[in-house]
């Protein structure tokens, strides 16, 4: 019952670090690895005490290895432990993609159904902080191209936590992506045990005209540009995707079905990234009912400009997708 | 510090356990790795039965039959493309192994992993095999933590060529390896090339020894065309793996007696060179000793090299006779499902 269900308000960071404690509790074979996660407690505080409270056999830092981060957890993940990995950034995944992509994810497949590699991978994105381009970059498109990999992504504390539960669970490997900027945002989070399935995309919002689909952050600023554009008249539809593998396209063709219109907002680039693989999709079996060309908000095909103000110019945001939305409708 | 194995005396047979019993079980295992690989090579260059890379192990054959042998049947391997040996060495069933090679859904991995994979088969241990050179390295860290955070008795043995040593996944790998102090055997197979490169154009160290030392890591230097050695210097490795969880290192000095791939006929090595090798064969050799020391007889060998040629036969007439998996079916084999 809605009722009784207790909330409070918790950070993402927070939502995070209970989502890996309570399943720390709950199966004695869940294992963090990474840098910097345990004496320094994590560059963003989500493994914050759990060296304390688990001790360093279950809370392991590690060297600067990225390779060995990823393919350790593979290693562990093969004999029956559940290794939630961190690296630090999404720029570090390159050094680690041949264990990532080329062992974890094609090992089911490839034993023939003899092996699986229940881990995760959580990292985040740092664009909008000022880190320069190569402690940046959101690239979630990369990893939609790897069969045998789950993509996760989470917008709010409620999801950061709910999301990474299921992840540690699911018996595949799981990259979890996380954002930067949202760590220290806050959100209501039920004091009870939760989980969030994989594949199902949220409804943030409803509406009439335009179907909006954000990633990550940009999910805030799709909220936002949907509170704004009502103001003009225009009724938007805001979606959450959650996970874009699997993938819960059914749930954007509905709203597409309605809206007729399609803007999909995400941090990534524009080229050959998420939007456009949700449009070239959603072409495919619903054409007929768009009245508009699908549009992207997305980032130029640029490595990202240090400069703050630059920056600023760089990132997708609520008022371009108003300004997309405005001249898709036509007012 | 360094060791180097020398020659096994017969005193070290009943210090190691190597019964006649046993002898006579690594050789047929020896002549069952060199005989499947030339009915591979058969089956790819004169009938054309076989499509792909196939990379044999033919002259490295005491490594891993040497290894698996001193191994207990419970320890895991992590292994290689060139990993036909090591899976027939860890007892996977040379039938399923051949289907594999034929790509049916009769083989381990259903067809869908394929030579460079055949060393996949958990149910005896054989549990990983890599196509991406230095990749296991990490891998096998991993799977040694897991046996020693479960407080497993059993040990991790991992297998890579000399080309691995210059890849970043090594260097991580041993690294975490020796600082983490996990109970894995390392077992770099010295065979002089990766590809055609030889060794002294691609390792700037003295020896590949000496760079795994410089991870503060035991490490032991042994004739890989030397089952016995291989034997022993496992026993003691493995020892101490489970006793302490120290690590081991082997330098296994051999060289394959073919080119990198079946398609390869290795010509970019000096002939010289070639014979050099070929006269220590590995299984001659062994049965040469096997012979001086009174274990077996000439007719004993033969009769051993006749009944694995017929279960090489039988495993080719079981891998023709299988289907592949039906296309629409592939899709399962993506995801695990919940438990």
């Amino acid at each position: 019952m809605q009722e009784t269900i207790k909330l409070r308000e918790l950070s993402y960071a927070d939502a995070l670090r209970e989502a890996l404690r309570e399943e720390m509790l709950r199966d004695p074979n869940v294992i963090l690895l990474g840098e910097e996660i345990g004496v320094f407690n994590g560059v963003y505080k989500a493994t914050r005490g759990l060296l304390d409270e688990f001790g360093p056999e279950r809370v392991k830092d590690t060297p600067i290895s990225e390779i060995v981060i990823a393919g350790a957890a593979v290693g562990m993940a093969l004999v029956g432990l559940k290794p939630v990995a961190e690296i630090m950034y999404m720029d570090f995944l390159p050094i680690c993609m041949d264990q990532l992509c080329t062992q974890a994810a094609k090992m089911r497949f490839m034993s023939g159904g003899q092996l699986k590699v229940p881990m995760v991978l959580r990292t985040q994105y740092s664009l909008g902080r000022q880190h320069g381009s190569q402690h940046s970059q959101f690239t979630p498109a990369w990893f939609m191209q790897v069969p045998g990999l789950k993509v996760v992504t989470a917008a709010t504390p409620y999801d950061a936590k709910g999301l990474l539960k299921t992840a540690i669970r699911d018996n595949n490997p799981v990259l979890f992506l996380e954002c930067g900027l949202l760590y220290r945002t806050k959100g209501p989070v039920p004091e009870e045990e939760y989980t969030i399935p994989f594949g199902k995309a949220e409804i943030k919002r409803k509406g009439e005209d335009v179907t909006i689909v954000g990633i990550s952050r940009v999910v805030g600023e799709a909220i936002t540009a949907a509170t704004k554009l009502e103001e003009k008249g225009i009724s938007a539809e805001v979606i959450d995707v959650r996970t874009l593998q699997p993938l819960d396209i059914e749930t954007i063709i509905e709203s597409v079905k309605r809206t007729s219109r399609l803007i999909i907002a995400c941090d990534d680039i524009r080229t050959g990234g998420v939007g456009a693989e949700i449009s070239a999709t959603v072409q495919e079996s619903a054409f007929g009912y768009l009245d508009a060309p699908i549009q992207r908000v997305a980032c130029a095909l640029t490595p990202i400009p240090f400069s703050p103000p630059l920056e600023h110019l760089y990132m997708p945001n609520a008022d371009r997708i108003i300004e997309t939305a405005t001249n898709m409708i036509g007012k | 510090m360094t060791t180097t194995i020398q020659e096994v005396s017969q005193k070290d047979f009943s210090n190691y356990g190597l019964t006649a019993e046993k002898l006579t079980y690594m050789l047929r295992k020896m002549v069952l790795l060199r005989k499947f690989e030339e009915k591979i090579e058969e089956l790819f260059l004169v009938k054309g039965a076989l499509i792909g890379p196939s990379h044999l192990y033919l002259g490295q054959e005491a490594i891993a039959v040497g290894a698996m042998t001193a191994l207990d049947p419970n320890d895991l391997t992590v292994t290689t493309y060139r990993g036909h040996g090591h899976a027939l060495a860890k007892d996977v069933p040379p039938n399923l192994c051949m289907a594999e090679l034929f790509g049916k859904s009769t083989g381990n991995c259903k067809g869908l992993g394929g030579s460079m994979h055949v060393a996949i088969y958990p149910k005896t241990g054989s549990l990983y095999a890599t196509a991406i050179v230095g990749s296991g390295i990490p891998i096998a860290a991993g799977v040694g933590f897991g046996l020693k955070h479960k407080k497993s008795q059993n040990i991790v043995a991992t297998f890579f060529g000399d080309g691995a040593v210059n890849t970043g996944a090594f260097h991580e790998g041993m690294n975490l390896i020796a600082l983490w102090k996990l109970p894995v055997l390392l077992y770099c197979e010295n065979n002089q090339y990766a590809m055609s490169t030889p060794v002294s154009k691609a390792v700037s160290s003295r020896s590949i020894a000496e760079r795994a030392r410089a991870y503060n890591m035991e490490t032991v230097v042994v004739n890989g065309n030397d089952v016995l050695s291989v034997y022993v210097a496992t026993k003691d490795a493995a020892k101490r793996a489970r006793t302490s969880s120290q690590p081991t290192f082997f330098e296994c000095i051999t060289y394959k007696m073919k080119g990198h791939g079946v398609y390869d006929k290795g010509e970019y090595r000096p002939r010289e060179e070639v014979e050099k090798w070929l006269a220590k064969d590995p299984i001659k050799t062994f049965e040469k000793r096997l012979i001086d020391e009174k274990v077996l007889t000439e007719n004993t060998i033969q009769e051993i090299k006749q009944s694995v040629q017929k279960e090489i036969e039988d495993a080719v007439k079981f891998a023709t006779e299988g289907t592949a998996l039906p296309f629409d079916e592939i899709l399962n084999y993506v995801y695990a499902g919940d438990d």
